[in-house]
């Protein structure tokens, strides 16, 4: 047998029901408020949204509680984070470092850091950004060339990462960077983690606007930018045994195939209660697809609760999931019922908002945080081919 | 969670008398016959029995996995009709026979009357009807629902076959006469249909993932180019995304097979995931089957090779018990029926 796929079947606990009942009573108090609105493109950052969610007790839901964690489940968490995205709450600020950056501060950061750092994550009071990529290397994330060299107390960093979403909103980027030439034997050595203040002297950050017309990602220059010593992530050169599955499981999440989600939303709306033979099947395929797709996620979630190590399962939901997602938009253009100057009761206006938002994210989708080839590698590597 | 012991025995059997010569030979008409038996004296066929009705009494989840166990191994019998069977006689509290047994009708549109154990209709593409010794038929009588047990000898059978090379037979029940029959006014040639394709998705699941295997050490063992052709990008991300169909495939198939455990068929939620996984396994037999064609070259297109056994069954099974649009069309008019705003609800219904 190549390769075993296990998805075990995971009932969520009753915790996890109320739970989810709690987080959307929430949500609709918040849309209610006018606090953000699930149709929309726009505002999806807010630091005033991310201070409620953390006072909640949602964010470094699993985490120690000496370090404002709550210790709760995988499962919990991972409800809270499915509720969110479906329903398009503002999770910018706090995304990231709750889902990525906060764990490997918990498991590879220094003692001092962890107290100072993580508390603040857990609040909301704190926003990351992931600075893997550069010019250079992309897709090679092991090429990186922007170098810390060692001074006095800490290291001065001078080069440039580009892509980094969200820089010009965070307080700190975690940011791989060289120390050391690789090596003959293992050409991923001589790269260290770094935690890096986003605001300290020596940092550039110059926009990139995306083709949506926003400003979401950056390109930053480093000039002889000062880290001190405590901020050190891991060991030195070591970076690439620290990239380890455990983290990439924290990307395989409901984020990898809830991104157009409010497309069909708007579709099943604009179909009504009694949609022809042809739009009904178009919107059961789709919701199929979807409804697949979430289980094994779930499963995933299960399985790392169970403390198992699920690594190719989880590049097979973000496989999948990202494809889904990205061929989700053209499918509801082309099932929806043609409409014209309809009338200004329909829904119309929000259907088409929701298809041209999609439909300009769709390309990223199969790109950002491992390209589907990349993914498609490490599939190939659990089947045993390479 | 399933019986291993069940389903390591099915697996063992399988693999002791499921050669691809005995696929070969029951196409060719020779009934598989140690197979069949050491798959009844296991207890395996009648799973959906309880044992007070002569069965084995385990649990519907198991059945299930079994049927996932034959898909792989393209066993050519009918043991998913004869658990269907199985469980369409408890439903009207009857005892089950030994020996293969199908059903009848296959389509929710099928009809046959019964009047004092007394049949009339005729059925179309009745699985194995001539290798089974009953044929249980939900039949109505003055309008209520019935199971009929009715033995095959004297019917009126007329071959033929499935893409697969199996029997699928017309069968003429006019003045045939059920040995038994009970009334079971809960049921209707819906809920057969939805256990039925239930069934079919796992066996789909199974020969996916057979189809898988047999995609990736083909791989492996065949040199072009001077290397394996494994080797070649274009023909490992190919079979990284059969695997994907795979995974959602079995996933898919298993969620349809805890619902129907859990609850029983009937029900919306039984009905969305029965729609779910029938159309989703339906499509990656599609794509899956394309794929593994794809890379086994020339010789998969070989009578000799032995990956049609599945991928003929693929296609045979995903317009069994209703296809992808059939099943596509149902969940979409149950979720616009719900609205937008009840979309995401009913994804997360069932966890
Ligand atoms: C919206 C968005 C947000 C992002 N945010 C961040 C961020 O916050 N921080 C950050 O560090 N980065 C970020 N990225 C960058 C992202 O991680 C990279 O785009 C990604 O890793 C691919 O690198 P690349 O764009 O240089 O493409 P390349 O690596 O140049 O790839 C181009 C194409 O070649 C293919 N390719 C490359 N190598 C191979 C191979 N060995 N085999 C087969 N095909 C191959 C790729 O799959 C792709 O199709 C973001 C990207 C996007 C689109």
């Amino acid at each position: 047998m190549a390769y075993n796929f296990h998805f075990d079947p995971v009932d969520l606990p009753p915790e996890c029901q109320e739970l989810r009942q709690e987080v959307r009573t929430f949500l609709r108090q918040e849309i209610e408020a006018g606090t953000f609105s699930p149709t929309g493109g726009k505002g999806s950052f807010s630091k005033a949204f991310a201070r409620k969610v953390g006072a909640r007790g949602w964010l470094g839901m699993t985490w120690p509680k000496q370090y404002g964690g709550h210790e709760r489940s995988h499962l919990e968490r991972y409800v809270v984070i499915e509720e969110m995205l479906a329903h398009r709450a503002p999770n910018r600020s706090y995304a990231t470092a709750d889902r990525q950056s906060g764990p490997v501060i918990l498991r590879y950061g220094q003692e001092e850091i962890k107290q100072k750092i993580l508390p603040q994550i857990a609040s909301g009071d704190l926003c990351f950004c992931i600075g893997l990529s550069e010019p250079n290397s992309g897709s090679d994330v092991f090429a990186a060339s922007t170098r810390a060299t060692k001074t006095e107390g800490g290291w001065l960093v001078n080069g440039r990462k580009i892509w980094t979403s969200n820089a010009h909103n965070s307080d700190y980027m975690i940011a791989l960077l060289r120390t050391s030439p690789k090596t003959k034997e293992n050409h991923r050595h001589g790269l260290t983690q770094f935690l890096i203040e986003c605001k300290s002297p020596g940092i550039t950050i110059r926009p990139i606007i995306n083709l949506t017309g926003q400003h979401d990602f950056n390109e930053i220059f480093f000039d002889d930018v000062f880290v001190p010593d405590l901020h050190l992530i891991g060991e030195v050169d070591m970076a690439w045994k620290q990239a380890t599955d455990e983290l990439a499981y924290e990307r395989s999440g409901p984020d990898r195939w809830l991104e157009t989600f409010s497309g069909l939303v708007e579709l099943v709306r604009r179909a009504g209660p009694e949609p022809s033979e042809r739009l009904a099947e178009g919107i059961g395929r789709e919701v199929a697809h979807l409804a697949t797709l979430r289980r094994m996620s779930v499963s995933v979630a299960g399985m790392l609760h169970a403390g198992k190590t699920p690594g190719v399962e989880a590049a097979v939901v973000k496989d999948l999931g990202t494809n889904w997602e990205q061929a989700l938009p053209n499918k509801v253009r082309l099932l929806a019922p043609p409409s014209g100057d309809s009338s200004p009761e329909s829904n119309d206006d929000r259907f088409e908002e929701a298809l041209r938002h999609t439909t300009l994210i769709a390309p990223k989708l199969t790109i950002q945080g491992g390209t589907r080839e990349v993914l498609r590698g490490i599939i190939a590597r659990g089947l045993g081919l390479r | 969670m399933t019986d291993s012991i069940i389903v390591d025995t099915a697996t063992r059997i399988f693999a002791d008398l499921c050669e691809p010569g005995t696929v070969n030979a029951a196409e060719e008409g020779q009934w598989p016959k140690a197979l069949w038996d050491a798959l009844e004296e296991s207890g395996l066929t009648l799973t959906w029995v309880p044992d007070t009705l002569g069965g084995a009494g385990a649990d519907i989840i198991d059945g299930f996995a079994v049927l996932r166990a034959a898909g792989r191994a393209s066993a050519p019998v009918p043991l998913a009709e004869t658990l269907l069977a199985g469980w369409l006689l408890t439903q009207a509290g009857l005892d089950a026979p030994a020996g293969p047994m199908t059903i009848a009708p296959v389509y929710e549109d099928g009809h046959i009357e019964l009047a004092n154990r007394s049949l009339r209709g005729r059925a179309r593409h009745v699985p194995f009807a001539r290798n089974a010794e009953h044929i249980v038929v939900l039949a109505y009588e003055a309008g209520t629902p019935s199971v009929a047990l009715v033995p095959t000898s004297g019917l009126a059978i007329s071959p033929g076959t499935s893409l697969a090379g199996e029997p699928r037979d017309t069968v003429t029940f006019d003045g045939a006469t059920a040995v038994a029959v009970g009334p079971a006014p809960g049921l209707g040639t819906l809920g057969l249909v939805q256990l039925g394709a239930a069934a079919r998705a796992q066996q789909m699941a199974g020969a996916l993932e057979h189809i898988l295997d047999q995609s990736v050490q083909w791989s492996l063992d065949r040199v072009q180019f001077g290397r394996p052709i494994a080797k070649f990008q274009a023909v490992q991300h190919s079979l990284a995304a059969l695997a994907g169909e795979v995974a959602a495939a079995g996933a898919a198939a298993d969620a349809a097979a805890e619902a129907i455990a859990r609850y029983g068929i009937g029900g919306e939620l039984v009905a969305a995931e029965v729609a779910i996984a029938k159309l989703r396994v339906g499509e990656a037999a599609g794509t899956g089957a394309a794929i593994a064609h794809q890379v086994h070259g020339a010789m998969g297109f070989t009578y000799e090779h032995s990956l049609h056994h599945a991928t003929r069954r693929l296609w045979t099974w995903r317009e069994e018990f209703g296809n992808e649009t059939h099943w596509a069309t149902q969940l979409g008019h149950m979720v616009a029926a719900r609205g937008a705003d009840a979309l995401w609800p009913f994804i997360t219904q069932g966890s």
